[in-house]
């Protein structure tokens, strides 16, 4: 990361997110468009695909979403699958208060609109990296790691939804997002404590990928959050 | 897919509103009412508790081989996961992840 020239500090938090935002385009745009292309097979007008991707925005669920329509799912089961692939974001929400919890209520609904993977960790990992940012900075660097990413996301379902062609397999899309997800966590890997989380994050996951969509990830979620902050204060105690 | 156009638009729009409400519980409500110490701290590890134990499954069992190992797809998670502790970069970490497994899948065609 660069130190931005200082003009109007906002302004430059703005951009500076929307430097780090970027490289997420790169998976925006095979995503949205293999979205449109599922979604138009599936049966699903233009219409309503669109406002599947921009009334939801979230890549994981509209994925688990269409693919439980496809097999004729009970209504209420699609619901309550795909809505819990999202509860992680209950817990991305709950880690952003500390950050922008004194943002005005109409800047807090706009983050909450915005607020998936690569929007949440690009952003925590640079609130983390610099404690003297002001709330308003902090708003402006999150709004700026969206600005390219939702146009591309918005965009590319479209053309995937019009040019309808399957993307051939060999093009191994569906790797794409697991690649992502973890050079999006790895950087954050800096302690023994987030390794402990990683750890049994990876292990109680594994164990439990039988249960319901979404259900074993939140166990899975919250213990690794708790091995985190138990090692965390090991450290400290054996440090004095 | 059977379902009428109603019930297609009912299925958006909730998963739509249910979305935001997800997102929107925490930071909407709570606002900068003070949270306990030890919450502040559980909160520091959302991200690595959360997605590796996302992408678990993922790496092991991919979807696209019907859930069979795939050596091809391991080495390129190992491979990301390296080169993003190593660089503390993401734009890297995501470009060498998908070289390593588009080379390891060209390697495999050839053999």
């Amino acid at each position: 990361m660069t130190t931005s020239t200082v003009k109007t500090p906002a302004k430059s938090a703005y951009w500076a997110g929307v430097r780090d935002g970027a490289p997420f385009i790169l998976m925006a745009v095979p995503f949205a468009t293999l979205f449109g292309v599922i979604a138009t097979d599936a049966g699903l007008t233009l219409a309503q695909a669109m406002g599947f991707t921009v009334l939801v925005i979230a890549g994981a669920a509209q994925f688990a979403a269409l693919q439980l329509m496809v097999e004729n799912a009970s209504i209420a089961f699609v619901l309550l699958a795909a809505l819990a692939v999202n509860l992680r974001m209950a817990m991305y929400s709950a880690a952003l208060v500390p950050y922008l919890g004194s943002a005005p209520l109409w800047q807090r609904a706009c983050i909450s609109y915005l607020n998936f993977d690569q929007t949440y960790i690009t952003s925590v990992a640079r609130y983390e990296a610099r404690p003297e940012m002001t709330v308003a900075d902090r708003v402006a660097y999150f709004l700026g790691v969206a600005t390219p990413i939702t146009p591309f996301w918005f965009g590319m379902t479209f053309v995937g939804i019009v040019a309808g062609q399957a993307i051939p397999d060999a093009w191994a899309l569906d790797f794409i997002m697991p690649i992502m997800f973890l050079a999006m966590v790895a950087p954050m890997v800096k302690s023994l404590a987030h390794v402990a989380a990683a750890a049994v994050s990876v292990s109680v996951g594994l164990l439990l990928v039988g249960m319901p969509a979404g259900t074993g990830l939140l166990i899975a979620a919250g213990s690794a959050m708790l091995a985190g902050a138990l090692v965390e204060v090991w450290i400290e105690r054996r440090a004095r | 897919m059977s379902y009428s156009t109603a019930e297609i638009w009912t299925i958006i729009a909730i998963m739509g509103i249910g979305t935001f409400l997800i997102r929107f519980s925490f930071l909407g409500l709570i606002g900068d009412r003070p949270m306990p110490a030890f919450v502040l701290r559980l909160l520091r590890y959302t991200p690595v508790a959360v997605l590796p134990g996302m992408v678990a499954p993922l790496v092991l069992w991919p979807g696209a081989t019907d859930g069979q190992f795939d050596p091809v797809r391991v080495l390129a998670a190992v491979a990301t996961v390296l080169i993003g502790i190593w660089t503390r970069n993401v734009l890297w970490a995501i470009l060498g992840g998908a070289a390593t497994l588009y080379a390891a899948m060209g390697i495999t065609a050839l053999l």
